[in-house]
């Protein structure tokens, strides 16, 4: 038997015992080695030829990837190890650092149990980390971490054996302080620690790392690394404490396989009846109960076409099995299922729970739905982002015939990534795309040219605003077409503490009641509020204050939709709203469910929400972004007034040797084309990268001007709305 | 001057005389087809014998009302209606902007849906309780109004008269039941096992349908085109009734097990 075909049926064998599988995210900020750690883990374990993994970067294959040097696709791959004698089945995925695909970082926490967490040991913790950090714990996935470049600490910065140590510690204290803070139940038992394995410290790049159990065994401690390192013979290390060995032996001790993690995860991930037969065979990771298969990547392979790829919970998937797709009233029939050998995706036979595995067929399914055997399962919980798109161009196709193709596209890119939000307009032939940043939007266009051979006209990147209220409305009272249904509707500020619950995706409206009742009392809104929430979308709150209003209960979904139709355009600019708290107050229905229907109801509402939102200091948000920038302390100059030209704000400074790392706010709107700009302001030698920092107001100044900009943008009347517009 | 002219139930031919006079004196005619149609015949045959030009308005534009009223305000205005103008409250809400503003108001009625179904059941009048539409579904819910309308109904002994929804076609007896049947689902009262009903197509038409027959089984009763609409039964009925629902409406033997 061929090496190749051995290696198939050891992955084959595997993936029938969850306990010998491990399902794994490498996480980490831009550039801290999660591609080089996983290019080497591949072929350490085997999986590729060592000439293809390292300075190459073999899982950055795409050529955008290669040309910009970073990780744009999350790759999903799988290697085995053995440890202890036994064999192990690892299914990894390596994620993007850079801001603007953090989607997919997110997406990764929900197929995985467990991360290794990446910190380059020169650079430190850095806002990313604690980010992607974030997004594990979330998800309930087990951290452990991997102190990346050592060599670059010992033979660049040129630190002694007792400062490299401090340094070190210095990274786990640090992780440490945030996992306690962001899940301290769970802090006893995640804490990480170097004396149980739970950290390991290397070089991806030059392929050698240690920890206390591997010191343990191979005798190579520190000492023994600063000097090698510093003789500049790190092959010697390699070879010793090889780095493959090191962090997958970490990764079998310490991650759980599928059946204990699945145990926990499931009440996290999921809000339906534990007790329940589906809720059970998912906690048991049960291959002989109903499917539940959370869809978490789609990708287009040239032969099988679109391939979903994700996490099977229960069940077992084989060709030929029927799915519904949540969402959709869609069923779809499985025809080709896969897992991953290496790089590659095998077909097999049939996939048991606990694996992360690769559909063919399912031709409605999108990023974030649950496939099942179940007619009327509830889907998991939904895949939230931590933060929302903020930048939009509008594109056109350049020949006119290409028109069908592009909606068709549009709708496909859609799918395979939620954090795009695209809005197609089939009248005017604009159709707009907005996402994560202006690099995610540079890529995702230059994904359609090449992969569909599109030519695309795209606008010049703009800003997405959100609109909000900063008083408390007046009742408004608004009339329903036909005059027969009235809504008398109030709005005003949400407080900052209920902001911050929904965005934690802590409350929802499909978990219990008395709990959400509790949470949202508890965040600050009063007992009657609390109770009266109907609708949590957006970041924005429906609370019904009514009293005993016959016919409320069968009309409050199209009430719904209008309050749902009213947050999405908001009334300044038809940008969407955001804070904002609507209540009911007052409702009297027409009879005769005819009259009350959707044409009545959605516009009445949406109007009476509108006109109320103008009369309560109606105020324009923009987003805004934090700019982490290291560069040698001459050029310092340069870089503030690159920062300050840009409505920008220096938040905080440090000087380490000659270095200067500095922290810095501006609006998004100001950063387009910062990246060339300051690469020619500092002759390219600064190093830097941006997080997301939510939304504030514009200045009061500014508000005129950006309103009308945004209204010429969309062709709508060059003035200001009066509440009159909405209800005369 | 606005006035709302009735045109009857099903055909051309349903107009009234007096109808005919007022159109024939108009400014301006315009026409409503969306609280009902007149499935016997088109606007444009309509406008034909009349002779007229018939202006067809959407929907907004008649809740809105702007427009006819200050089309009113000036001249002689039409609003034709299918059935009798005023049984759409719509209409009765544009006849009292109207009088607010000082426009003289006048109505010509037509046959109305109500008599005509007394008319072809021998149900009597009197004995009916509210009346309710029953609404095309919205995504999955479906108004349980209908439903709570003939409990309500039943409590008092009283007929329920159910109009069905138009959108783009009128809705049929066989999709009203299947809709009552997904009330059932919801509320679980098992009304519906017991509910006897009486379907109508073509009120107004020379070859009118009418069938009584435990509600569930209408939907299998072949009833021709539209216009349908439907009653509900109360639990007794009078004598009179039930024997003409057996020669008018095929109503099954037990019905006679009905009468109080
Ligand atoms: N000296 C040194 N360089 C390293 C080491 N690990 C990675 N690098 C270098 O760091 C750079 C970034 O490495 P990548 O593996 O692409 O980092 P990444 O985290 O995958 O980057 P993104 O996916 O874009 O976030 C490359 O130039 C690597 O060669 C290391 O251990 N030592
Ligand atoms: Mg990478």
């Amino acid at each position: 038997m061929g090496r190749r075909k051995k290696m198939v049926e050891r992955v084959k064998h595997l993936m029938n015992y969850p306990d010998k599988i491990r399902n794994i995210g490498i996480v980490a900020h831009i550039d801290h080695g999660k591609t080089t750690l996983s290019d080497n883990l591949l072929a350490g374990a085997g999986m590729i030829s060592e000439e293809l993994a390292g300075r190459q970067l073999f899982l950055d294959f795409d050529e955008m990837e290669q040309a910009r040097g970073i990780t744009i696709n999350a790759a999903n791959v799988s290697m085995v190890h053995e440890f202890d004698g036994e064999d192990y089945l690892i299914n990894l995925i390596d994620t993007p650092g850079h801001v603007d695909f953090g989607g997919d970082v997110t997406r990764a926490m929900r197929a995985v149990d467990g991360a290794v967490v990446v910190v380059d040991a020169v650079e430190g913790v850095m806002p990313q980390t604690e980010t992607v950090l974030r997004q594990a714990l979330r998800e309930n996935v087990k951290p452990v971490l991997f102190v990346n470049k050592v060599d670059r600490l010992i033979n660049e910065l040129e630190v002694d054996k007792q400062e490299m140590q401090m340094r070190l510690a210095k990274v786990i204290n640090q992780v440490n302080k945030y996992i306690k803070s962001m899940r301290p139940e769970k802090y006893q038992e995640w804490k990480l620690d170097a004396s149980n394995g739970t950290v390991a410290f290397g070089s991806a790049l030059y392929k050698w790392a240690i920890s206390v159990p591997a010191m343990k065994k191979t005798g190579v401690g520190f000492n023994e690394v600063f000097d090698l390192c510093k003789a500049g013979n790190m092959e010697e290390l390699a070879r010793k404490t090889p780095l493959f060995k090191v962090v997958l032996d970490m990764v079998v001790r310490h991650l759980p396989s599928p059946t204990e993690a699945q145990k926990e995860r499931i009440g996290v991930i999921w809000k339906g009846d534990k007790e329940s037969e589906i809720g059970m065979a998912m906690l048991n990771c049960n291959p002989n109960g109903p499917v539940a298969f959370m869809i978490t990547d789609i990708s287009i392979d040239p032969h099988a076409g679109e391939v979903a790829t994700g996490r099977l919970f229960s069940g077992m998937l084989k060709r030929g099995t029927e799915l519904y797709i949540s969402g959709t009233y869609a069923k779809n029939r499985v025809q080709q299922v896969g897992v991953f050998m290496g790089p590659d995706r095998i077909e097999v036979e049939e996939i048991p729970a606990g694996n992360i595995a690769a559909v063919v067929g399912l031709k409605d399914a999108y990023v974030g739905c649950t496939a099942t055997t179940l007619e009327k399962m509830m889907p998991f919980e939904e895949i939230r982002h931590v933060s929302e798109p903020v930048v939009t161009v509008a594109v056109e196709a350049d020949d006119m015939k290409d028109l069908p193709k592009l909606i068709e596209v549009l709708r496909q890119v859609s799918k395979e990534d939620p954090t795009l939000n695209v809005q197609i307009n089939e009248e005017t032939g604009e159709h707009l795309i907005s996402g994560m940043g202006e690099l995610h939007l540079e890529v995702v266009i230059a994904k359609i040219e090449r992969d569909k051979g599109l030519r695309l006209r795209t606008s010049p990147p703009i800003v997405v605003y959100r609109e909000t209220v900063q008083g408390i409305s007046e009742v408004i009272e608004g009339k329903s077409p036909n005059k027969h249904n009235r809504f008398y509707i109030q709005v005003e500020p949400l407080p900052e503490s209920v902001v911050e619950l929904i965005k934690s995706g802590e409350v929802s409206m499909r978990m219990d009641k008395v709990e959400r009742r509790r949470k949202f009392e508890e965040a600050g809104l009063n007992k009657e509020e609390a109770k009266g929430v109907t609708e949590i979308f957006q970041g924005n709150l429906f609370i019904d204050a009514t009293k005993g209003v016959q016919y409320l209960r069968e009309t409050m979904e199209l009430i719904l939709e209008g309050f749902k139709e009213a947050m999405k355009n908001g009334p300044l600019a038809r940008e969407p709203c955001q804070a904002v708290k609507v209540k009911l107050v007052d409702v009297k229905l027409h009879e005769d469910a005819v009259h009350r229907g959707p044409a009545q109801v959605i516009p009445a509402v949406r109007q009476a929400i509108h006109a109320a939102i103008l009369t309560a200091k109606p105020a324009i948000l923009e987003p805004m972004q934090f700019i982490f920038i290291s560069v040698p302390q001459e050029l310092m100059g340069n870089v503030t007034r690159e920062i300050q030209g840009r409505r920008g704000q220096v938040l905080d400074m440090n000087v380490e040797g000659d270095m200067v790392t500095l922290k810095a706010k501006a609006p998004v709107a100001e950063m387009f084309g910062f990246a060339g700009d300051i690469r020619s302001a500092t002759e390219g030698r600064a190093l830097w990268a941006t997080e997301h920092a939510g939304f504030e107001p514009i200045p009061q100044a500014m508000l005129n001007d950006i309103v009308m900009d945004v209204r010429k943008r969309k062709g709508l009347k060059l003035e200001i709305p009066k509440p009159t517009d909405y209800v005369g | 001057m606005l006035i709302f002219v009735g045109l009857g139930l099903y055909d051309e031919k349903d107009v009234t005389l007096k109808g005919i006079e007022a159109i024939k004196n108009a400014d301006v005619v315009y026409g409503e087809f969306y609280t009902s149609r007149l499935t016997g015949t088109h606007p444009e045959k309509l406008a034909q014998i009349l002779d007229r030009e018939i202006t067809i308005l959407p929907r907004e534009e008649v809740e809105d009302g702007r427009k006819i009223l200050a089309d009113a305000e000036k001249r002689n205005v039409v609003l034709l209606v299918g059935g009798d103008p005023m049984v759409a409250t719509t209409h009765v809400s544009l006849a009292i902007e109207a009088r607010k503003r000082g426009i003289d108001v006048k109505i010509i009625h037509g046959q109305s849906i109500m008599s005509a179904v007394c008319g072809l059941t021998g149900l009597h009048s009197y004995k009916f309780g509210r009346s309710a539409t029953i609404p095309f579904p919205y995504g999955d819910s479906v108004s349980l109004t209908p439903y709570e309308v003939i409990k309500m109904n039943k409590k008092v002994n009283a007929h329920t008269m159910l109009y069905l929804d138009i959108k783009e076609e009128p809705m049929r007896i066989s999709a009203a039941v299947r809709i009552l049947e997904k009330m059932e689902e919801k509320v679980e009262e098992g009304l519906l096992d017991d509910m006897v009903g009486v379907g109508i197509a073509r009120a107004g038409s020379m070859n009118p349908s009418v069938k009584c027959d435990y509600v569930r089984n209408l939907k299998d009763y072949d009833f021709g085109p539209p216009m349908h609409v439907m009653v509900v039964l109360a639990d007794k009925l009078h004598f009179m009734e039930a024997e003409a629902l057996r020669i008018l409406a095929e109503a099954p033997k037990e019905i006679e097990q009905m009468v109080e």
